[in-house]
């Protein structure tokens, strides 16, 4: 690390007077860890990382000894806003090392940071921005179903009113964190609510994609309400997705861009989207990584179903948006069926390595699926050789236990953990006897 | 005329105010000094000079010997041959008036060939100033209301602390230390991030964009972006 960028650190924390730093780091589900060193040990880290028990941590457990080390990235020091200046605390995200300082393969964030370098040695770097779909709730109670903000007059306020305050004070902190914000808007369901990041390379977005969750559930808290990113919370109202608007750069230039081609895809592009496509049911339960999520993935509620793309239909797998002006930087292609309760690090590293094989390999680009494919009967998708989505988490990890593309960009240790992890919960799962069994069967069977 | 940024020390009082002869001064000398950043008043004798100067000196001069050299050298003279001569004076002579920077070398500290090349007058100026200026070269940035303190790495704006990640303190540093100026995405990766950075060109834009998130609404033009060339802090007189 540089002197200078330590010194940085260093002064800042003195300056601004911070009594705590938060060492934050991401277990392999894409629950975001942290914990607070002091000021005066600060330094310590900088130099040498601080070492901790990574057996509590979700997928860090290893046969051998268990103790890891976090080194702060201090590109990434933060003065967090919304603690009270007296008692100012600062964040930094942390690359997790073995104790000889080598990469520990069970960090998501490292597994992101390999997958970039090798992007980033055939030339491209990887952007990505997401629009990112939550709900806010009333704090929930455990066993009941959420309720809506308008519902029984739980805000003196309406509803909207307090919403909208809500998300106005996330994206003001989200600012002053670096994020900046695209769009933001109360979706379509009742509660939902929509916000866009401004793209960032893939690395920084995965970072931003962990400080946002924690920003709209910290800020929601404040005010007693709950947010969630839960992917599909009630039932028929449409659920929660990241879609993904990604794009790959040569320099200055946007590598996915052509103005020869009448969409303004590249050869790279069409061959990064046939990727993706032809690996998409193997990346889907990194992607889509709950029960739940396969909820969300159903006709009728604009989520993907189908491994298809199209110019301007909402119902494919992946879109490409039409860019507003002729602004060659803004071509991309938006791929759709990412949750928010994905672990980014991991999701962003299994569809990078997909497109980029698709790129290596040169695979051809599928023709458009524009038709409405919601409308169509299985036969008629079956002829056009348009396939679904895995329609569970078990299915989903049915495809990706045999995928090397996926063993290769998640390394081992955590291909492994995460398969055996996810079979647990899906066992959990097929063993509950749900509130749709009781109704149906047991006064009729 | 004067534009609207300045370098500013805390502590002692060295500055970057220029005296130039004559008056009015060609509009290529005017437009280079503004576009390097430097403030300038122009007159047309020594003493007027000296009676406008500014309580903290002048920091240097520019003096055209090339029209009227008799003037020209007037002016030297009575910024050198006083109790604290003016430091910094930088002259320009035609090719064909080469021979009389002879026997008057205590009257300048350096010359430029007229007609000057933009790209020449400022480097020598900046070589001028940098011996002086280095060791103590900007404690504060100040423009506007943003405060750059170089020696804490604090920034704020209208007396309220901007925090910033370290590479957005060094990018808005570069920029607020060279208003005016234009300078290219590649000039700014490699002068601001060198060769360690992670997300290619665009990188920079990612900063612009997030420096003016936290400026806020009202300060983001702060950072302008020049169409297909790159970004300049703070206003430019001139239409580039």
């Amino acid at each position: 690390m540089h002197e200078q960028q330590r010194d940085y650190v260093l002064r800042t924390v003195e300056e601004r007077g911070i009594r705590l730093v938060r060492l934050w780091f991401t277990d392999v589900l894409g629950n975001l860890k942290s914990f607070a060193i002091s000021p005066a040990e600060m330094e310590n880290a900088l130099n040498d990382g601080m070492s901790f028990d990574g057996s509590s941590i979700d997928g860090y457990s290893r046969v051998q000894e268990s103790d890891v080390l976090a080194i702060p990235d201090a590109n990434t020091f933060e003065v967090l806003p919304w603690v009270d200046p007296k008692g100012a605390e600062a964040r930094v995200f942390c690359d997790i090392a073995r104790l000889d300082g080598t990469p520990f393969d069970g960090d998501p964030r490292q597994v992101l940071r390999r997958n970039l370098e090798r992007s980033r040695k055939k030339g491209y770097s990887f952007y990505i921005a997401p629009d990112i779909e939550y709900f806010y709730f009333a704090p929930p109670v455990s066993g009941q179903q959420p309720v809506l903000l308008d519902e029984g007059g739980f805000f003196d306020l309406t509803s909207t009113d307090i919403a909208s305050s809500l998300r106005k004070e996330t994206i003001r902190t989200l600012e002053t964190m670096s994020i900046p914000v695209e769009y933001s808007f109360h979706e379509d369901a009742p509660s939902q609510h929509e916000i866009d990041l401004r793209h960032t390379d893939a690395l920084a977005m995965a970072d931003s994609v962990m400080t946002f969750r924690f920003v709209v559930k910290e800020i929601a808290a404040l005010h007693n309400v709950h947010a969630t990113f839960m992917p599909k919370p009630l039932e028929k109202i449409q659920g929660s997705g990241m879609h993904l608007h990604l794009s790959l750069f040569t320099g200055e230039d946007n590598a996915f861009h052509s103005f020869d081609d009448p969409y303004n895809l590249s050869k790279t592009a069409k061959q990064f989207m046939a990727g993706l496509l032809r690996h998409a049911a193997e990346i889907t339960a990194v992607t889509n990584q709950t029960v739940n999520s396969y909820k969300r993935l159903v006709p009728g509620f604009e989520a993907p179903v189908h491994i298809s793309w199209a110019r301007n239909n909402r119902s494919g797998l992946i879109r490409v948006p039409i860019p507003k002006r002729q602004n060659e930087s803004a071509t991309r292609i938006e791929y759709r069926s990412p949750d928010p309760a994905c672990n980014p690090y991991l999701a962003f590293s299994v569809i990078l390595a997909a497109g980029l094989r698709g790129i290596e390999e040169e695979y051809e680009l599928p023709v458009e699926a524009d038709a409405n494919l919601f409308e169509m009967d299985d036969a008629m998708l079956t002829k056009l050789g348009i396939a679904q989505l895995p329609q569970s988490l078990s299915e989903a990890l049915r495809v990706m236990e045999n995928s090397s593309l996926v063993a290769e960009a998640l390394g081992d240790h955590i291909f492994e953990w995460f398969l055996r992890n996810k079979r647990d919960e899906w066992r959990d799962y097929k063993t509950h006897i749900s509130q749709f069994e009781l109704g149906r069967y047991l006064r009729a069977l | 005329m004067t534009s609207n940024f300045s370098f500013k020390v805390t502590g002692d009082q060295v500055n970057n105010m220029v005296a130039v002869f004559p008056t009015p001064p060609p509009i290529d000398l005017a437009r280079t000094l503004d576009l390097a950043g430097y403030r300038w008043k122009a007159f047309a004798t020594g003493a007027e000079a000296a009676k406008n100067e500014p309580t903290e000196g002048w920091a240097g001069a520019v003096v055209m010997c090339d029209d009227d050299p008799e003037g020209g050298w007037a002016f030297c003279r009575s910024l050198r041959k006083r109790d604290v001569p003016v430091q910094r004076v930088l002259v320009m002579v035609s090719g064909a008036q080469l021979p009389d920077l002879e026997l008057r070398d205590d009257l300048y500290d350096d010359f430029c060939l007229a007609p000057f090349h933009p790209r020449e007058l400022e480097a020598r100026l900046r070589h001028l100033f940098w011996t002086e200026l280095s060791g103590k070269l900007e404690a504060l940035v100040e423009y506007g209301g943003l405060v750059l303190n170089l020696e804490t790495y604090q920034a704020s704006f209208g007396g309220q602390p901007l925090d910033l990640t370290y590479m957005e303190y060094e990018l808005l540093k570069f920029l607020a230390q060279n208003p005016g100026k234009v300078f290219s995405r590649e000039t700014l990766l490699s002068r601001v991030w060198g060769y360690e950075y992670f997300g290619g060109a665009r990188t920079v834009d990612v900063h612009i964009r997030r420096l003016r998130a936290k400026l806020g609404e009202e300060h983001a033009n702060l950072i302008q972006t020049v169409r297909s060339v790159g970004y300049r802090f703070g206003q430019s007189k001139w239409s580039i």
